[in-house]
């Protein structure tokens, strides 16, 4: 009997693969954007609808641009993934052209311009936050109250008109609705050269607070950790890029806060505000843009944890995630390069 | 007991091995007609020493190894050599190679056989390796390495360990298991005699956790034939255990140097058939003619394990199985991570084949293969430490000095990085093609090496030569030179004949030299004849201004 000997060894393999990979970050993101929408409302649900859908439009006609399969791609959910972590970091208050921008810059530059999945040095998402934030910076700051302290929380229909038509509701100002987070607020503050103090029990940021860090926040941040370490259990992603970003944040943060807590921030509300977490285990974790060897994301992720350190600290922006991203996807080459393991037999 | 190491990657795998391991050993039946490959190892072809008609014995040396690094090939059963001509054998090539085919005449007779038993311990080192040599052993494992060459290089450096090895950690295969469990006794009189030629302070039989029969039996052997300093240790099931750069890893904690070998650290590793095949040298003088093969997969009917003579075709074993399921779709030699996919099952058993894997229709099916998202997940599962994702870009974009940078040489194949890649890319492919294409390179660079040496050296010779020949010729001239003014000093005085004769010689030349100059037919003209000249060289002149005229 004749057979076909096409195939070579290994000659089983797994029979999930990237597919499998990208729903589970998606499953993983859900209790945290839960969270999100329990605090910030419609929008948060309206910005990922907008990215999803532009995502995928955009992803199909790139794709057919450069004349590629487009289900076979789009099956692959990549696109996705990018839409939602995307959606997730801009405000829940943000003009839906905004978001729509962001993410065709997203998937075009970032993604497909260098040949789509798997050949993007820079985190797409990232690279489309970016572009939003130099160019619209007054639409980022669409923040509002979170809703267990916001008095004027808007409904569907409001969110909706709001969003897509720029219109308000009768009874309500811009200044009424929306409101800056925490780290804006404090970061507002410390500028002016007031002490942290002063600034916490200041009226526009003592109600802010909640137990642990920025009220809501806290939450919205142990929720996206509780679906990282899920995400690790599952061995979708590699612990070392989290586990070293937050370390270093930690650390580093908690060296500024002894010396000098009237100043600094400390290390919990450095580790639960903002979209760390997010930014810890969904965006940091991106394989094709982060370093790829053992001790290679070691470094990489402490190089983000310190970033974000030092532009929440001293940089112009209240959070400097994306910013932090993109220059160690700059430097993961390079990281890439000078930490080759030994290879077996070779110390 | 010792402390276990470690080594860094590996997978569990599903083991698959019960329908094979569950069935007894059987024999396969002897064949009408044997085709035995006589270049089944590793090492130089060995000297065919019959013809075609002779008739030859069960045992007898067919094909004699012509030094160190071969291996002699020997009848399987008795009967007459009827072709020695190719014939498609195992290999991934796919290419004949030459065979002496055996017409068996069905009565197994053997050579005489005078087994030297326990009596080995009073011979030397060479004329155990001698037995070993003429027996045909190789290693079992796999790699069909001459084992007498593998004992010999143990010559200069002092092996301290002896590690055998019965880990046996591929799906599927399960020959040295049942092995293990139905022969015993032979393998450890078999590792008596290895512990006798290398003199070694101790002796681990290892064992993946996943056979513990096995282990058992093993040890009570060992308890039984009373050996000493030798244990039989449960590794851990984790695929590539059984390699042997691991498997020493797991047991002493020492990583071979990457270009060097197990005895460079003072150790040794044979495989648990090989230590068998020792055994059937010494105490039943009988050459290796035969092994189990472990027939399996999910495309046969009963999978089992046979006692298979070498050069029985593949297709007799299969029949002996009851036959292929209907969605029969591949064939396998070896393992599902390291095997070869097979042309045809027509094909003869060889000592390096250890198992016969059948793959249906959807295991054959492969999966396109999207790009590398660089997970890592690969590097994670590599047991030599490499990052096959940076291995893979480099060897698919042909930059083969920094594939070798990254250790490219280093990997051994396994298969555990495709076996895991969600992107479904065939790594190990990538990465035997980038080992070809450098060792091509090489070769291309030693070809033209030599070939310039070649030319230089030719350049050097005939400059050489030239320059002899000008040295000689000088010589010559100088030495003509000399008589002729010595003749000259003489001729002047002596010889008024000779003066006259050149005399006359120079007259005849200088007429001679008048007659050349004959007088031209336009010399002497008279003044018509000139003039006519003329007039046709205005004529001409004339011509060629109107045809320049023309052309304007």
């Amino acid at each position: 009997m004749k057979f076909n000997t096409a195939t070579s060894s290994p000659h089983f393999v797994r029979d999930d693969g990237i597919t499998k990979l990208m729903l589970q970050v998606l499953l993983a993101l859900i209790p945290g954007t839960a969270a999100m929408f329990y605090f910030f409302g419609w929008g948060i649900l309206f910005n990922l609808m907008i990215a999803i859908t532009v995502a995928l439009a955009t992803e199909t006609v790139i794709l057919k641009l450069r004349q590629r399969p487009v289900m076979n791609t789009l099956a692959d959910l990549s696109a996705l993934v990018t839409a939602c972590l995307l959606a997730l970091a801009l405000p829940p208050l943000a003009p839906w052209w905004l978001t729509a921008i962001a993410t065709i810059f997203a998937l075009s530059l970032g993604k497909h311009l260098y040949g789509g999945l798997g050949f993007n040095p820079f985190n797409p998402a990232m690279v489309g936050y970016v572009v939003v934030m130099i160019s619209f910076p007054r639409e980022m700051t669409f923040w509002l109250l979170p809703s267990t302290v916001n008095p004027a929380s808007l409904n569907f229909n409001e969110t909706f008109n709001l969003m897509f038509f720029s219109q308000l509701p009768s009874t309500m100002s811009w200044d009424s609705i929306s409101s800056a987070t925490l780290l804006d607020g404090l970061k507002t503050h410390l500028s002016q050269d007031q002490l942290l103090s002063t600034a916490t029990s200041s009226e526009a940021l003592s109600g802010l607070f909640g137990r642990l860090a920025g009220i809501g926040w806290e939450w919205i941040n142990l929720l996206f950790l509780a679906g990282g370490l899920w995400l690790y259990k599952t061995r979708t992603i590699d612990w070392r890029i989290p586990v070293s970003m937050l370390t270093s944040l930690a650390l580093v943060s908690l060296i500024f806060y002894a010396v000098d807590s009237e100043h600094y921030l400390s290390p919990i509300t450095h580790l639960l505000g903002g979209g760390i977490m997010l930014a810890a285990f969904f965006i940091a974790t991106d394989p094709v843009s982060a370093s790829t060897t053992p001790r290679g994301r070691l470094i990489y992720g402490a190089g983000i944890g310190l970033l974000v350190f030092v532009i929440r600290q001293w940089g112009g922006y209240p959070d400097g995630i994306a910013f932090a991203v993109l220059l160690m996807n700059m430097a993961a080459p390079l990281i890439d390069y000078y930490t080759v393991p030994a290879a077996f037999g070779n110390k | 007991m010792t402390t276990l190491s470690s080594f860094k990657g590996g997978l569990v795998l599903d083991g698959h091995k019960k329908m094979s391991a569950s069935q007894p050993l059987q024999t396969a039946q002897l064949p009408e007609k044997l085709i035995i490959p006589i270049q089944q190892h590793i090492g130089h072809q060995p000297e065919i020493i019959v013809s075609v008609g002779e008739h030859v014995l069960k045992g007898q040396c067919i094909a004699k190894a012509t030094d160190n690094i071969s291996a002699s090939i020997h009848a399987s059963s008795s009967g007459i050599v009827t072709a020695i001509d190719e014939h498609p054998v195992a290999h991934p090539s796919g290419l004949n190679a030459v065979c002496i085919s055996i017409d068996t005449d069905g009565k197994d007779e053997w050579r005489d056989r005078n087994p030297l038993k326990e009596n080995y311990k009073q011979k030397d080192c060479t004329e155990l390796l001698q037995i070993i040599r003429k027996a045909g052993v190789v290693g079992l494992g796999g790699a069909t390495f001459p084992t007498a060459a593998k004992l010999k290089s143990c010559d200069q450096q002092q092996v301290e360990t002896l590690i055998i090895n019965g880990a046996e950690c591929e799906p599927y295969i399960t020959c040295d298991d049942i092995l293990m469990r139905e022969r015993a006794d032979e393998i450890i009189l078999g590792v008596q005699i290895l512990q006798h030629l290398l003199k070694v302070k101790q002796t681990f039989i290892a064992i993946e956790d996943n056979k513990p029969e096995a282990i058992h039996i093993l040890t009570q052997a060992l308890k039984k034939n009373n050996s000493q300093n030798t244990d039989v240790i449960s590794i851990p099931t984790r695929y590539p255990t059984g390699g042997e750069k691991q498997l020493i890893k797991i047991i002493t904690g020492k990583e071979v140097p990457a270009k060097g070998r197990p005895a460079d650290i003072g150790i040794l590793c044979q495989n648990v058939a090989t230590a068998a095949s020792i055994y059937n040298a010494f105490y039943l003088d009988e050459p290796v003619i035969s092994r189990i093969v472990t027939v399996t997969g999910n495309a046969i009917n009963q999978a089992a394990n046979f006692e298979t003579l070498i050069g029985t075709p593949m297709s007799e074993l299969i029949d002996q199985s009851k036959g292929y399921t209907k969605d029969v779709a591949g064939l396998v030699m070896g393992g599902p991570m390291m095997g070869f996919s097979l042309q045809s099952d027509n094909l003869p058993v060889t000592k390096a084949c250890n198992c016969l894997l059948t793959k249906t229709v959807t295991e054959t099916q492969t999966v396109d293969a999207k790009a590398c998202i660089r997970c890592g997940e690969c590097a994670d599962v590599c047991p030599a430490n490499l990052l096959p994702q940076q291995l893979y870009w480099y060897s698919s974009s042909k930059n083969f000095d920094r594939a070798q940078d990254l250790h490219l040489f280093d990997c051994i194949e396994c298969g555990c990085c495709s076996t895991v890649c969600p992107s479904h890319i065939p790594l190990v492919r990538y990465y035997r093609f980038a080992k070809n294409e450098i060792w091509a390179q090489e070769k291309d660079r030693e070809k033209s090496d030599i070939a310039r040496q070649r030319h230089e050296f030719r350049e050097a010779r005939i400059a050489r030569e030239k320059a002899a020949r000008e040295e000689k010729l000088r010589q010559k001239k100088e030495m003509l030179a000399k008589k002729k003014a010595e003749e000259e000093g003489k001729a002047d005085q002596t010889d008024p004949k000779k003066a006259a004769i050149e005399a006359a010689l120079a007259r005849v030349k200088a007429k001679k030299e008048s007659a050349a100059e004959k007088p031209k037919n336009t010399d002497n003209l008279t003044e018509q004849q000139q003039q006519k000249i003329n007039e046709a060289d205005q004529r001409r002149e004339n011509n060629k201004t109107k045809t320049e005229d023309a052309k304007q």
